[in-house]
C-alpha cells in the first residue's frame, strides 16, 4: 500500500443487503464499489462476496455475471479474499441445501445445522478462536457477532482442518470463520455486529493492504 | 450460546417515527435514522421498522428511511408493512434492511411466502401473526387465537397456531407474534399464545404486544418460550430502558448481549 485510500470491490449478485456492507467499510476508511460483472471487479486491494440465500441461485448468479473463474482465480493467486455468510459457504464444493455444486475453492460442504434448538440460527452469539488472526485483533476472545443463517460449511476432516479459524455453538459446535493464506471467510455478519464487526471490518482493511 | 434479543419496533408513517397506541392516536416520535441510532446505542440487538401508512405512494419515503437507517446503525433491521410481492421484498433488502415482515398479505396469499423464501432465503422472511383471543375449540379455531389482519382490527377465519404452522412449512424463518388484546395496555406478554406457537415451531419468536416492565420481558422467554423480545411505546416514552430489561433478563440466567456503545457510526 502507498499511502492511497484502499479500494474494496464488492461482487454484487443480488444477494440482498449490500447497503451495510458498503457503509460498513466506508467507514473503515475504504472505497468500495459494487461489481456488477466481472469486469467490474477492477483492481482492487480486497475482494468482498458477501450473501445470504440459497446456494444454487446464488451459484446461477455468479455464472451469469461471469464471476466463477475470476474468484478462483483470485483466490489461486492468493489475493485478499473475504466471503461473508453465503459467500463463505460457496467456497466449499457442494450445498446440501440444494445440491449445488458450489465453487470448490475449499476441501468441504455445506450442511445443514442439525441439532440446533433453534433454525434459523438467527441473533447474536459467540465466535470462539481456535487461533489468532489479524482480523481480530483488539476483539476480546468469544466475543459476539450477528448471525443469520440454517447451512453451515464443514470443511473435510472437520476437527483437525488447518483452516478452521473460529467456531460457534448453536445445539453444536459449527465452524463460524475460516482462513487460509489471505482469503477469510466469516458466517456472521460483520456488517451487521455493531462496535466488534466495524472493528473486525476494519482490521481486515488494514490486513488486506499490508504489505 | 445464542443471545436472547431485546427490539424496538419503530412504526413509521409518512416518513416519521409516529407513537401512540399501534394505528390510533399518533404522534410525531422523531426521525427514524436518528432514533434508530438511539436504540442501537442504547443496546438494542436488531430494529423493527414497521411501516403503517404502507400507502403505495409512501414506498419511496420507506425506502429511504431504510437506507438512512442501514447507514447509521449497524445492527439487524426487519422492515415490515405493505409488502406485496417477491419485487416488494427484492426493494426493502437492497435498501439495506435484513428480514422482511409479511403480515395481511401473507395471509391472503400464503404462497407469497413460499415464493419469498424460494428467492432470498427462510432466514430473511419473517411472518408477523396478530392474534386475538377466542372461546377455545370454538369456531374452527382450536388453539383459541384467531388471527387478525389490518393491524389487528379484521377477524380472519384463522386458527392463529394453524396459520403459524403452516407460515414455517412454506418457508418463514422467523415469527413475529403481537397479541392484539395484550398490544398498548402493558398488561404483558400473552405467554399462553406465545407458548402454544413457539412449541409448535423449530423457528425463533418474537414475542410482541403487552410489554410494560422488564419482568415481562423475562416472563415472555421462560414461560412463552420467546427468542426474541420487542416492544415499542415503553422504549419510546423512556419508561424502560434497554439495559434494564437486559439486566432483568441476565438475572433471569437468559443469556444476552453487552450493551456495545460503538455499535453506531
Amino acid at each position: 500500500m502507498t499511502g492511497a485510500v484502499p479500494r474494496v470491490a464488492v461482487v454484487d449478485y443480488g444477494a440482498g443487503n449490500l447497503v451495510s456492507i458498503e457503509q460498513a467499510f466506508t467507514a473503515a476508511g475504504a472505497s468500495v464499489h459494487r461489481a456488477a460483472t466481472a469486469a467490474q471487479i477492477g483492481e482492487p486491494d480486497l475482494l468482498v462476496v458477501p450473501g445470504v440465500g440459497a446456494a444454487a441461485p446464488a451459484m446461477e448468479r455468479l455464472w451469469d455475471g461471469g464471476f466463477v473463474e475470476p474468484l478462483r482465480a483470485w483466490i489461486a493467486a492468493d489475493r485478499p479474499f473475504l466471503g461473508i455468510c453465503l459467500g463463505l459457504q460457496l467456497l466449499f464444493e457442494t450445498s446440501d441445501e440444494d445440491g449445488a455444486a458450489t465453487l470448490g475453492i475449499l476441501p468441504g460442504r455445506t450442511v445443514r445445522l442439525a441439532g440446533a434448538p433453534t433454525l434459523p440460527h438467527i441473533g447474536w452469539n459467540q465466535v470462539e478462536r481456535r487461533r489468532e488472526h489479524p482480523a481480530f485483533a483488539g476483539i476480546a476472545p468469544g466475543a459476539e457477532f450477528y448471525f443469520v443463517h440454517s447451512y453451515v460449511g464443514a470443511p473435510n476432516g472437520v476437527a483437525g482442518d488447518a483452516s478452521i479459524l473460529a467456531e460457534t455453538e448453536h445445539g453444536r459446535r459449527f465452524v463460524s470463520a475460516v482462513s487460509r493464506g489471505r482469503l477469510l471467510g466469516v458466517q456472521f455478519h460483520p456488517e451487521r455486529s455493531g462496535g466488534n464487526g466495524l472493528r473486525l471490518i476494519a482490521n481486515v482493511v488494514g490486513w488486506a493492504t499490508a504489505a | 450460546m445464542l443471545c436472547r434479543r431485546v427490539i424496538p419496533c419503530l412504526d413509521v408513517a409518512g416518513g416519521r417515527v409516529v407513537k401512540g397506541t399501534r394505528f390510533v392516536d399518533l404522534r410525531d416520535a422523531g426521525d427514524p435514522p436518528e432514533l434508530a441510532e438511539r436504540y442501537a446505542r442504547e443496546g438494542a440487538d436488531e430494529l423493527v421498522f414497521l411501516d403503517i401508512s404502507a400507502a403505495p405512494q409512501g414506498r419511496g419515503t420507506l425506502l429511504d428511511i431504510v437506507e438512512r437507517t442501514a447507514r447509521r446503525a449497524f445492527i439487524p433491521l426487519t422492515v415490515g408493512g405493505g409488502v406485496r410481492s417477491v419485487e416488494d421484498m427484492r426493494d426493502v433488502l437492497r435498501a439495506g434492511a435484513d428480514k422482511v415482515g409479511l403480515n395481511t398479505r401473507a395471509v391472503a396469499d400464503p404462497e407469497l411466502v413460499r415464493r419469498c423464501a424460494a428467492r432470498f432465503g427462510s432466514q430473511a422472511v419473517v411472518v408477523a401473526i396478530d392474534a386475538r383471543r377466542v372461546a377455545p375449540g370454538t369456531g374452527g379455531h382450536p388453539s383459541g387465537f384467531r388471527v387478525v389482519v389490518q393491524g389487528g382490527r379484521e377477524p380472519v377465519d384463522l386458527d392463529a397456531v394453524a396459520w403459524a404452522v403452516r407460515a414455517v412449512e412454506l418457508g418463514a424463518g422467523e415469527l413475529l407474534v403481537t397479541s392484539i388484546d395484550r398490544d398498548g395496555t402493558g398488561s404483558g406478554f400473552d405467554t399462553d399464545l406465545l407458548r402454544a406457537i413457539s412449541s409448535r415451531v423449530p423457528v425463533p419468536v418474537i414475542a410482541s404486544g403487552g410489554a410494560a416492565g422488564p419482568d415481562d420481558f423475562v416472563a415472555a422467554i421462560r414461560d412463552g418460550g420467546a427468542d426474541a423480545v420487542l416492544a415499542a411505546g415503553i422504549f419510546h416514552r423512556r419508561e424502560v430502558s434497554i439495559a434494564a430489561v437486559k439486566a432483568a433478563m441476565a438475572a433471569a440466567g437468559c443469556r444476552v448481549r453487552a450493551i456495545d456503545p460503538e455499535v453506531a457510526a
